[in-house]
């Protein structure tokens, strides 16, 4: 259970579009960031640096709020390994056979309104309610 | 260093590291690195939080305007690839059978975990065990989508001329 927090997710979502601004203007590229991460495993495309830096720039970003003075004690990861395991293998497979995830489908693609991203947003947020609520009160007993 | 040089640096490096430390920054200050928080989202039937719910709404405001900005101006040093599609608009493919089933396996597991690609990656900054094996096993799901594919291909390409050769010469019982 987390509490509601408004401020901050107005203002984190929209440093999460100022990035993606950021990189369709100035590098003409849209930041979808299962693309990027798959973009690495291929051989044939050629430029694997920028994707490295944008990656890399995930993480610099999270210790830059820490150096802020942002706290990142509440992170919670419930997920046992065998779960860790299994849902990073669906979340993978998925993202590649679906074309997208949540950041290249929800921001990116719904913001140009594309009936794809649209469609596969709906399709991936429904699909991760029923998950959850599978597990927690259907199955999990209400954890 | 010429002026030049440095351009061409700053578009194919500094511009995505920017873009991505930006992201990062974000998605810690939405708190959405938190898988607690991103299942608290999701579950409609507990205590829910709509906190991401306005994550997302802000971001697309953003963007929204961005694809706008881009339709009237083709970035310097762009790939090829998207300033020649008529800009700002979507991709024309349909919605296929690939798309969905994707959509629905990815957001089974994103229920499952609470971490998205993104989140996932940024996590990596936390030094906990959690998000590498995650990372790991989304490597590996990657990795297994590309052989499923060209193994996929390999079959679709042989698989015509050997099955009538098959059936030609198969007894027929």
């Amino acid at each position: 259970m987390t509490d509601f927090t408004p401020w901050s997710a107005l203002a984190g979502g929209a440093l999460i579009g100022l990035a993606s601004a950021v990189l369709l203007l100035f590098s003409g590229r849209v930041a979808g960031v299962s693309s990027i991460t798959a973009g690495l495993l291929s051989k044939q495309s050629g430029g694997n640096g920028w994707r490295l830096a944008f990656l890399g720039g995930l993480v610099i970003g999270v210790w830059v709020y820490g150096a802020l003075g942002g706290s990142l004690d509440q992170v919670r990861i419930d997920a046992g390994w065998p779960l860790l395991v299994i849902g990073g293998l669906l979340v993978g497979f998925g993202t590649q056979l679906g074309g997208g995830c949540t950041s290249g489908h929800g921001v990116c693609g719904i913001s140009r309104f594309s009936s794809r991203s649209i469609v596969a947003t709906a399709l991936f947020m429904a699909s991760a309610g029923l998950t959850v609520f599978l597990a927690r009160h259907a199955i999990g007993g209400g954890a | 260093m010429n002026r030049q040089r440095l351009a061409v640096l700053s578009v194919a490096l500094l511009i995505p590291l920017l873009s991505g430390v930006i992201f990062g920054l974000g998605l810690a200050v939405s708190q959405m690195i938190n898988p607690a928080k991103v299942l608290a989202f999701l579950d409609v039937a507990g205590a829910w939080d709509p906190s991401l719910a306005l994550v997302m709404a802000s971001a697309l405001l953003v963007m929204g305007i961005a694809w706008r900005l881009q339709q009237r101006r083709v970035p310097a040093g762009a790939p090829a690839g998207l300033s020649a599609q008529p800009a700002g608009s979507a991709p024309k493919a349909g919605i296929d059978t690939p798309l969905t089933t994707g959509a629905v396996i990815f957001g089974a597991g994103w229920g499952l975990v609470g971490f998205c690609p993104g989140p996932a990656l940024a996590a990596l900054a936390l030094f906990r065990p959690e998000p590498l094996v995650f990372v790991a096993a989304m490597l590996a799901g990657m990795q297994l989508h590309r052989a499923w594919q060209s193994r996929d291909r390999d079959r679709d390409s042989e698989a015509d001329p050997g099955a009538d050769q098959l059936k030609a010469t198969a007894p027929a019982d």
